[in-house]
């Protein structure tokens, strides 16, 4: 059976000034729907690159990205993406950044009262409705990302791709966050694909681990299951033993097999 | 709860004081004297200054033959333009508000097509490299030429002197609008046009919701140095087509020899050239809140 999301044998390479660059090389990988996967890895590895080419923002050197057998080829609104430093409009209030959104993608299908309920809904589902008429730069980082993420999720896509969403927040803020994304996982099932250079996290939000090599042309590594049943309390997780195993698991592979000589 | 309790659970050993802060008084003066002395931090210096030039000018010009009148000659002879800008005599003579509202009138079309244009231009230019690397040097160079060496080639043009004057300022106005628009746009965050793709926003759309926003500053920018390019080339236009107008009152009044005219009428021009760039200042400063800050 294949999968939902296929990378299949997918290069990456950059050419410039006539040199060329590898960034990725043979990369494949089969996701379900439903499924949240990490993508770990040293800076530099490619990681942003892998998720870019999911969502179509940069093409495929060879090979080819599949989502439920079409092929990728241009970015899309059923493959939406939280970037890391939230991208708001800065002259939208918080509404109506979801709601250039909710126009564009549901405009024709739905009615302005029907329009108006689902910017509310995604907006009270990252519990932000309070802050419907403030600008991005009257709300806190975490909150931004809060927008950016119902912003997403308001575009109903197939696959939500989070390029490091939490790794401009400060701890307390990022673990009420990664809790709203449990919480939104649990309530949608949607399909995720995070990147990310946080090991915790990685373990506590995925059912899959994806480990990338070190660049140039990194690869995928290992493929870590956590066989952890959902919904997930970090509380309960901080001692437990397939929870410790998991981290050592990938923290092992990081420091120790494919350990970044450049940042010694 | 026993002692043991205590020392595994922190609690709060004391409670702290609370303070009430006094209510805000409700009797909400106006505080005048504090108004008072803001209006005169900011009128009595320049105030002064403008007193001691008078004073100086005065002095200086006060010598039998001297070629320049003093401002006592000037409030004399040409003191109706001053406390009187609306009169008309008929005949074409009119008080002076008229005539910088014909100037304006002028201004407003050819500032107007200027900022059309030089959005739309720019904002190709911006987006378009090759646009870019073709056009940006012809415009380097076109730049530079003065306003009125446009002036005989235009007249040539349009046969008319009023379409001229307003193709002056046109073409005086249109460069600073084009290249800030252009570099405005060439620095749109990388992420706005990522969220523009994924949404599948098309160019029209782009350009209204992403585009025209993000560049205003900048666009602002290039408007406000374009407006006041074309206050300079309007006088200066209108010294040499004639017609009704603030620059060609002044070429009418030094042929009559009217220099006391011309004085009041320099202070005018630069009355409202102060106020045309505040205005669009003030708009920019309207439409792009909220932009600046990030």
């Amino acid at each position: 059976m294949a999968g939902y999301l296929k990378i299949d044998h997918v290069d990456k390479s950059f050419e410039r000034n006539g040199v060329t660059s590898e960034v990725l090389k043979d990369i494949s990988l089969e996701i379900e729907q439903g499924e949240v996967i990490s993508i770990i890895g040293h800076s530099g590895c490619g990681k942003s690159t892998l998720l870019n080419l999911i969502a179509g923002l940069t093409e495929v050197t060879s090979g080819a990205i599949f989502l439920e057998d079409k092929t990728v080829s241009e970015p899309g609104p059923e493959r939406a993406v939280v970037f890391q430093n939230h991208s708001l409009l800065p002259w939208l209030t918080v509404y109506e950044n979801v709601n250039l959104a909710v126009s564009k993608v549901f405009g024709a299908k739905k009615s302005k009262p029907e329009r108006h309920a689902w910017i509310m809904h995604n907006l009270d589902l990252v519990q932000m409705g309070h802050a419907r008429d403030k600008r991005p730069a009257e709300i806190s980082g975490g909150m931004k990302q809060r927008v950016g993420i119902a912003r997403a999720l308001a575009m109903e896509p197939k696959i939500l791709l989070l390029d490091e969403p939490f790794g401009a927040l400060d701890a307390l803020t990022r673990a009420h966050l990664q809790d709203a994304v449990m919480e939104i996982h649990q309530r949608l099932n949607n399909t995720m694909i995070m990147i990310t250079h946080d090991v915790d996290e990685a373990v506590l939000l995925s059912d899959r681990i994806v480990m990338m090599t070190n660049g140039p042309a990194a690869r995928i590594g290992e493929v870590l299951e956590v066989p952890l049943g959902r919904p997930r309390r970090r509380l309960e997780l901080a001692g437990d033993r397939t929870y410790l195993k998991c981290r050592e698991a990938v923290l092992k592979f990081l420091y120790e097999r494919h350990r970044f000589v450049e940042a010694a | 709860m026993s002692a043991e309790a205590q020392f595994e659970t922190a609690v709060p050993s004391k409670k702290a004081k609370v303070f009430a802060f006094p209510a805000p008084s409700s009797n909400r003066r106006v505080d005048f004297s504090k108004l008072a002395a803001g209006a005169a931090r900011s009128v009595i210096p320049p105030l002064v200054v403008v007193l001691l030039l008078l004073l100086i000018w005065q002095i200086a010009c006060s010598t039998p033959g001297s070629s320049l009148p003093p401002p006592s000659v000037v409030w004399e002879q040409a003191g109706e333009l001053i406390w009187n800008p609306f009169f008309d005599y008929g005949n074409g003579d009119i008080g002076l508000a008229w005539r910088v509202f014909a100037s304006l009138q002028r201004v407003a079309v050819g500032f107007g097509l200027a900022a059309l244009v030089g959005v739309a231009v720019g904002a190709f230019i911006g987006q378009s490299v090759w646009a870019m690397r073709g056009l940006d040097p012809i415009f380097q160079i076109l730049r530079t030429v003065p306003p009125l060496a446009w002036l005989p080639l235009s007249l040539a043009a349009f046969r008319d002197s009023h379409p001229s004057a307003i193709f002056v300022i046109f073409i005086t106005a249109v460069w600073p609008v084009i290249i800030n628009t252009a570099v405005g746009v060439r620095n749109i965050p990388n992420d706005y046009r990522n969220v523009a793709a994924i949404l599948r926003l098309n160019p029209i759309e782009f350009f209204f919701k992403v585009m025209v926003p993000a560049a205003a500053p900048y666009i602002f920018t290039g408007l406000r140095i374009g407006i006041g390019l074309s206050w300079l080339a309007i006088v200066a236009a209108e010294m040499l087509t004639g017609g009704v107008g603030i620059g060609f009152f002044i070429w009418d009044a030094w042929n009559s020899s009217r220099l006391p005219d011309i004085i009041v009428a320099l202070v005018y021009i630069g009355v409202v050239g102060f106020m045309l760039d505040r205005l669009v200042a003030g708009f920019g400063a309207f439409i792009t809140r909220g932009t600046a800050a990030n």
